[in-house]
């Protein structure tokens, strides 16, 4: 099938304001009788849930956390884009657009890309109104810093915890909704099912995750706001519970799945210590502002302490390779280029995988005051996990899983394929295209939740009757019947191995792999070993304790097996991509320089996947990509 | 390499942790063997290996809340050795690694013990009432859309800092667990004084404090009485100050009240 994502034609500048003109509306008094299941509460969810509330629909938000306020969005660190041009340094609508598009290699549409640059500057304008204390200069005026891909300062940021703000921002304005009544909040419960009637989305069900009780919420419309899946990796920078489970089950449901493979490694994370480890710790990137990557040009040098190696013995391996942009070169590149120095043998601390990121000319630079004030926090951080002073000796950092382009495949107006199911923030495909800049993430959540969904939510709603299902419908009744059936089979089992260990074995295969470079052989063999780790996996894991309680060991069982199941889809999207863009890096496809070889004339689509069974292979639906503003060109940071 | 200069050394430590099968259940301490632990682990992946342990043993893991895992998200809430997230300053107990103990220790795991604060599971509590309190005034009550532009109105530095200094409360609740009376007036003090030193806060600002701690008091917080354990256990470094700050807006709200430019909700 040739999918059409139904973006707007025309001028680009215009597309937006036409569609919303364009646009059905409810009026406000239908408005109540229509309820939204609303399901994460991080930038997407709870900026979406909040303003669906005010406008007066019925909204019922949940999270798998004890709060709202604790969705994974809360750990971005720095910042958030907005083409304000307040520094008078050349941004624009046009460039933030731009931009995103070559970072992102050019596979995303452009039209939404547009959109998300045309509404980030009324986020910020939200963002202050809500009383989020943005870093500010002398004047009393908003400051901005530059970020990776980008020429311009156009990242607005607070302290190290530009997240946390934004998040509590969103937070405050859920919170506010939810005193008056027009969201009803379940936290401590996680979806487990989506529920299609006649081919639309109109209930979820869930797992109360204190009680155990397996239960089903009807509505009108479903917006999943469920973050991303790299945790598919094991060891990555999202939080531990988050999964692929939300949109995987809307996937089984007939949702398609998009880029799977767009994967994006982050390249300033502190290096795995050792194989106990639970998580990698990212730190922002902005560190590369005013750090200098290097490692020593003598392999024999790997080992001394960082401090004793002359000048003339570094090798400053980004400025060397990208003298315009330098250690601000974007994500994709700077991980690979890392990955590079320590193929070569030339990388640093435990098992040689590692580089340093310097700080010692900018303290010369600036004083360590300075550095102290913009970046005392992530210093902080680096020492409680390390035990090493970075104002001292040279951090070490490492490329670690962080972030998710691909996701379910939605049209302009944030809906799947499935009518009803609108899918927002990381959890969609449609924004980043191969690769995503910094400081666009929190931009993307926004935009979704606060100036696109509530507009385009209208027009699906505006031609739906309201209350169409009800929860004794014979979907719902079988919905709760294979949810409670997986359960009691998962605690049936009583093998000998934990779900940890499960998880960790797929990670291991996931990361070596379908990591930051592929291969077709490496891939042919991941698709070859995941059914028997799926298979022993419902043959031996052991999950103990029983399924009406609260039972973590249950919570982490489901998500394993989803993301089994997820990471053989993973690998086929790489391995049939034959070409190599952005966070997607197949070595056989690559320019003598090492840099990625996109293959425009066959690989310019998107690619959507249809589940067909677990055993049988999924099929592949194609969204053409065209590019009428930003002409395509080999993407060049040199 | 200072921090990997003992990788092959391994503690064995005995953790002395507080079980509790649900809500209304009694609950007790049980006694538990870590064992194979390195200074690099975290507290927290310490407490995975005792539940893998425990899991193939066929005995139910320990139930403790995380997600981050890097001190942001404020899920993580042990009391470790009587202090709330173990005594480090400034860290989370995610965030607290093995290298601040050695072989041979005897280590106290309990959950968050406050009257507002109900044991769910173990060492998991309910928290609810923090949510409740932000429910009750903790924004601005600005509609989405139709705001100036952020630049309109310049906020000074200092004062700017001075209410990032305060929203950088994760919410975890280590005041209330840390304070002899259970009170969540630091955690209530930064939300109001974040929005006190801001010109977008200060509409509705007398009714926003006088609305959160009416809310405070009906969900069972104590009250300060100047211990200030609450900033020594807080992990972002919350000021005391701010509880004073709670108290000056509190009463600046009552002046105003009496005078009728403002009505206190309840009156």
């Amino acid at each position: 099938m040739i999918l059409d994502g139904k973006a707007p034609k025309g001028p680009i500048e215009q597309t937006w304001d036409k569609h919303r003109f364009e646009m059905k509306l409810v009026n406000p008094s239908n408005k109540r009788k229509y309820k939204i299941l609303v399901v994460g509460t991080g930038l997407a969810g709870a900026s979406a849930a909040a303003s669906l509330g005010e406008l007066g629909y019925n909204v019922e938000a949940f999270c798998y956390q004890d709060s709202p306020r604790r969705a994974h969005s809360i750990a971005a660190q720095g910042g958030i884009n907005a083409a304000k041009n307040y520094p008078n340094d050349g941004d624009s609508i046009y460039r933030l657009f731009y931009d995103t598009i070559k970072g992102g290699d050019f596979r995303a549409r452009e039209p939404d890309v547009w959109r998300l640059a045309q509404v980030s500057n009324n986020i910020i304008d939200q963002c202050v109104a809500q009383g989020i204390p943005f870093a500010r200069d002398y004047s009393g005026y908003l400051d901005n810093r530059s970020f990776g891909g980008a020429q311009v300062s156009r990242t607005f940021y607070a302290r190290g915890q530009t997240g946390q703000q934004l998040l509590l921002g969103a937070y405050s304005a859920l919170s506010r909704q939810i005193k008056l009544g027009t969201v009803k909040m379940f936290p401590r419960t996680e979806m487990l099912d989506l529920v299609v009637v006649d081919g639309e989305a109109k209930a979820i069900t869930v797992r109360d995750l204190v009680t155990g009780e397996i239960r089903v919420h009807t509505g009108d419309a479903v917006l999943l706001c469920t973050g991303g899946y790299v945790n598919v990796f094991y060891l990555s920078t999202n939080a531990m519970g988050c999964s692929v489970t939300a949109i995987w089950k809307a996937y089984r449901k007939g949702a398609f799945f998009a880029n799977p493979c767009y994967t994006q490694i982050h390249p300033t994370c502190i290096p795995q210590a050792g194989d106990y480890q639970s998580k990698l710790t990212l730190m922002s990137e902005s560190l590369r502002n005013d750090g200098r990557c290097w490692v020593p040009k003598k392999k024999e040098d790997c080992r001394k302490p960082a401090n004793e190696i002359p000048e003339a013995d570094r090798d400053y391996y980004l400025e060397r390779k990208y003298p315009s942009f330098g250690n601000l070169a974007p994500r994709d590149i700077a991980s690979r280029a890392a990955k590079e120095q320590c193929d070569d043998g030339r990388g640093v601390g435990p098992g040689g995988r590692g580089v340093y990121l310097d700080f010692k000319d900018s303290i010369a630079r600036l004083g360590e005051d300075t550095i102290r004030e913009r970046y005392g926090n992530l210093f902080e951080m680096y020492e409680r996990i390390t035990d090493e002073d970075g104002y001292k000796v040279p951090m070490r950092i490492y490329p670690a899983p962080h972030y998710a382009m691909g996701g379910l495949w939605v049209d302009y107006n944030l809906m799947s394929n499935l009518p009803g199911l609108f899918v927002l923030g990381e959890a969609n495909f449609s924004v980043h295209g191969a690769n995503r800049l910094g400081a666009s993430a929190l931009m993307q959540g926004l935009a979704d939740g606060y100036f696109i969904i509530p507009y385009t939510i209208a027009h699906y709603l505006a031609q739906t009757k309201p209350g169409k299902v009800k929860a004794d419908h014979a979907e719902c009744k079988k919905s709760i019947e294979d949810v409670k059936g997986t359960a009691k089979k998962l605690l049936g089992i009583n093998g000998n191995r934990t779900v940890t260990e499960f998880i960790r074995e797929l990670g291991t295969l996931t990361w070596e792999n379908c990591g930051m470079a592929r291969t077709k052989e490496s891939l042919t063999e991941a698709i070859a070993k995941i059914p028997a780790i799926r298979e022993e996996f419902w043959r031996n894991v052991k999950v103990s304790g029983a399924g009406e309680e609260f039972n973590q060991q249950l919570e982490n069982a489901g998500r394993t097996a989803d993301f089994i199941e997820f990471a053989e889809l993973l690998c086929r999207d790489a391995l049939h991509r034959n070409e190599s863009c952005g966070g997607h890096f197949r070595s056989e496809y690559q320019y003598p320089d090492g840099e990625a070889k996109r293959d425009d004339e066959n690989y310019c689509y998107s690619a959507a996947w249809e589940w067909k069974g677990v055993d049988r292979e999924p099929e592949l639906h194609k969204e053409p990509l065209t590019f009428e503003f930003v002409k395509l060109a080999v993407r060049s940071y040199k | 390499m200072s921090a990997h200069t003992s990788e092959h050394k391994t503690m064995t430590l005995k953790l002395i942790v507080w079980r509790q099968p649900g809500p209304k259940q009694p609950g007790r301490f049980e006694t538990y063997t870590a064992k194979n632990i390195t200074e690099h682990h975290s507290f927290l992946e310490m407490l995975d290996v005792v539940n893998e342990d425990l899991i193939k043993e066929g005995k139910d893991p320990i139930a403790f809340d995380h997600d981050c895992r890097e001190g942001i998200c404020g899920m993580c809430s042990t009391v470790v050795n009587g202090m709330a997230h173990g005594g480090q300053l400034r860290t989370t107990v995610c965030q607290l690694h093995m290298r601040k103990f050695k072989d041979g220790d005897t280590i106290y795991l309990e959950p968050w013990r406050a009257r507002a604060f109900p044991i769910l599971k173990d060492l998991v509590v309910d928290r609810g009432a923090l949510d409740r309190i932000i429910q009750a005034g903790g924004y601005t009550s600005c509609h989405t859309g139709g705001v100036p532009d952020a630049n309109a109105i310049p906020i000074s530095k200092a004062e700017s800092d001075y209410s990032m200094d305060a929203a950088q409360c994760i919410g975890c609740g280590a005041c209330v667990a840390a304070c002899p009376n259970g009170a969540a007036m630091l955690f209530t003090g930064a939300k109001v004084s974040q929005f006190a030193a801001l010109p977008q806060g200060q509409v509705e600002a007398p009714e926003r404090v006088a609305r959160m701690i009416q809310e405070m008091q009906d969900c069972g917080f104590g009250n300060c009485t100047n211990h200030y354990e609450c900033q020594a256990a807080c992990p972002k470094d919350i000021h005391v100050k701010f509880i004073a700050r709670l108290n000056r807006e509190f009463l600046k709200a009552l002046f105003r009240a009496k005078s009728g430019s403002h009505t206190f909700i309840g009156e």
